[in-house]
């Protein structure tokens, strides 16, 4: 039976209150970890649950922090990335609203594994209550000695500030949050150098999403072992799945890695509206390709969405009904990437200009023979030739409307009208 | 605490001044309702940064607001999860009963209407935030209590009447 822990507390009363996260066994994990282990072990311990980051690359986070050098000279930077902007996605929003010190002890804990002595966590301006949550929680901390100078009478002294995002989607892209945390317009880095190597202010930096970081007090506390024997074995752990759009109980849940899409839409968030029938899953924001309703037995994990042609990405299911036009939710999709493209790179910021506007004709019924096979060429020149992967995100997002849902592109432009409307 | 102190102690949060240009703005912004030319200058000011760096940041990021605003900024999510749940005759019945069309302010000031990617709270889908609150699970309905009570919340505090609880042509 599947315990949930990331959200174990997110509907207690006061939730957000240190007396009630210590209640519930908060901050025992930071004491373990500053007793019982060197940083080195929260790092292999970290490795050896094979914890892939959650904020939607998967990218294992033990061997991350392991790249960062040991002896630099120059001080170590945490970044949390909650700049959460992906479609379909409120995740870390919900963490950091309902129970803000579990990633205020996340935080410690992985600042001690890296040593770094401070931390920002970048979080959308949007978010206003969950960042009036994380100052309150981050004022508590300090004041019972969990953060601060000599934490718990040991020599680790460690700061968490928060900086506030302004409205840019580009910012979860984590170089350009990078720049802008440095006071620039947000813009994607070259890589490389890594920012584990070269990160904020040229420093060694660690990035790391509000979930992954969320994860690391539960396995101090629990062990690897409890981790790596939730999920498949290469990407374990418990994980939290958004759930939104055309479906009876949208919300968050709490499951293992790898649960069945179609368990997940179908039985936890209660299958269709009255009447109508499931016809498209995005599972993992609008940056992951679509998947019929003939796909939905995949599990919701790393590995097996990607050899389904789809992603993991931030988790966020997006549930589209039999009624709904799926020329419409491209457009809308493509719509969206164009405008949050930051405008450095060409394929970016003119392949999806251009997209859109034959995405429009064609769902406006004024689309023309040779419009598909323009998308498919505008979707071939952007994929791959962008600095970043918002790029590579919408090519892929339009790339599996076209393949999957071809004859409905087809009849609007034969029909001139949408068959929806 | 002054703008000034205000923008100075977010500064003390980063190794460089640069830093505290995009919290700087969001202090001058709260201050003054939007960045008109002086007041980015005041910023750049107080930072002790180029003006240019200033102005950059507030032409790049959408929360920044160089034009005046309403009152009230009304900013619904017209992404995917909100438009499958209706955003579409949501944003038709806002600029019916305000009298607009998005990206416009009502001849009395107090409602600003905009369309905005996903606000990260899909599972109340259709959400619009409001100042800094967010409502979710909207319907007409919903949308006509909304817009009565941020009336009558301004009638209150200027003490007086609400002229109408309904919008002029209704």
């Amino acid at each position: 039976m599947f315990e949930p822990v990331l959200l174990k507390n997110i509907n207690a009363q006061d939730g957000h209150l240190l007396s009630t996260y210590e209640a519930g066994g908060g901050y025992q994990a930071l004491k373990k970890a500053l007793r019982e282990h060197a940083p080195d072990e929260v790092i292999d311990l970290v490795k050896e649950a094979n914890l892939r980051g959650r904020g939607g690359a998967g990218f294992p986070t033990g061997m991350k922090w392991s790249f960062v050098p040991k002896q630099t000279g120059k001080p170590k930077y945490l970044c949390c990335n909650a700049d959460e902007g992906e479609p379909g996605t409120f995740k870390d929003r919900i963490i950091m609203e309902r129970d803000p010190h579990q990633l205020v002890e996340g935080l410690a804990v992985s600042a001690y594994a890296i040593g770094a002595k401070t931390a920002y966590v970048y979080v959308r301006g949007e978010y206003v209550t969950a960042i009036r949550r994380l100052e309150q929680a981050i004022a508590e901390a300090h004041d019972k000695g969990y953060l601060g100078q000599k934490i718990l009478g040991t020599d680790f002294d460690f700061t968490v500030h928060i900086h506030c995002g302004a409205g840019a989607y580009i910012c979860g892209e984590e170089t350009a949050m990078l720049d802008s945390l440095e006071g620039k317009r947000a813009q994607p880095r070259l890589k490389p150098p890594f920012p584990a190597v070269e990160g904020l202010y040229a420093s060694p930096t660690v990035i790391n999403n509000v979930e992954t970081l969320a994860c690391v007090p539960h396995i101090v506390m629990r062990g690897s072992r409890w981790f790596r024997e939730i999920g498949p074995d290469k990407s374990p752990g418990p994980k939290l799945y958004c759930v939104s759009g055309q479906v009876l109980k949208p919300g968050l849940y709490e499951l293992p890695m790898g649960i069945p899409l179609r368990e997940l839409v179908e039985s936890h968030a209660g299958g269709p509206l009255p009447g109508r029938r499931i016809k498209a899953v995005i599972p993992g924001g609008v940056s992951a390709p679509v998947i019929p309703e003939s796909g939905l037995d995949v599990g919701m994990d790393f590995d097996s969405l990607a050899a389904a042609g789809s992603m993991l990405g931030s988790a966020g299911v997006i549930v589209i009904d039999d009624a709904t036009c799926m020329v419409k939710v491209a457009t809308r999709i493509v719509e969206f990437f164009h405008h949050e493209s930051c405008g450095k790179c060409t394929p970016c910021r003119e392949g999806l200009d251009w997209a859109v506007k034959v995405l429009r004709r064609v769902e406006a019924g004024q689309g023309e023979p040779g419009d598909l096979e323009q998308l498919d060429a505008l979707c071939k020149g952007i994929f791959g030739n962008t600095f970043c992967a918002l790029g590579d995100g919408a090519a892929m997002g339009l790339r599996a409307a076209l393949k999957h849902f071809r004859d409905e592109f087809a009849v609007h432009i034969k029909e001139h009208r949408c068959p929806y409307h | 605490m002054s703008m000034r102190e205000k923008i100075e102690a977010a500064a003390a949060r980063y190794p460089n001044q640069r830093s505290a240009i995009m919290p700087a703005l969001l202090i001058a912004q709260k201050e003054h309702g939007y960045l008109p030319g002086p007041v980015l200058e005041e910023v750049a000011d107080i930072l002790g940064v180029e003006r240019i760096w200033v102005y950059e940041l507030a032409t790049f990021y959408t929360l920044f607001h160089t034009e005046p605003i309403g009152l009230f900024h009304l900013q619904l999510c017209d992404n995917v999860s909100c438009m499958l749940c209706g955003s579409e005759n949501l944003l038709k019945h806002l600029e019916t009963v305000l009298q607009i069309r998005k990206g416009e302010t009502t001849p009395d000031g107090l409602f600003t209407l905009s369309t905005v990617e996903c606000l990260g709270a899909c599972e109340m889908a259709p959400v619009m935030q409001v100042g800094d609150d967010y409502h979710g699970k909207l319907d007409d309905a919903r949308v006509d209590q909304l817009l009565d009570s941020l009336r009558a919340g301004v009638s209150q505090a200027a003490g007086i009447e609400p002229a109408s609880a309904r919008p002029p042509g209704e």
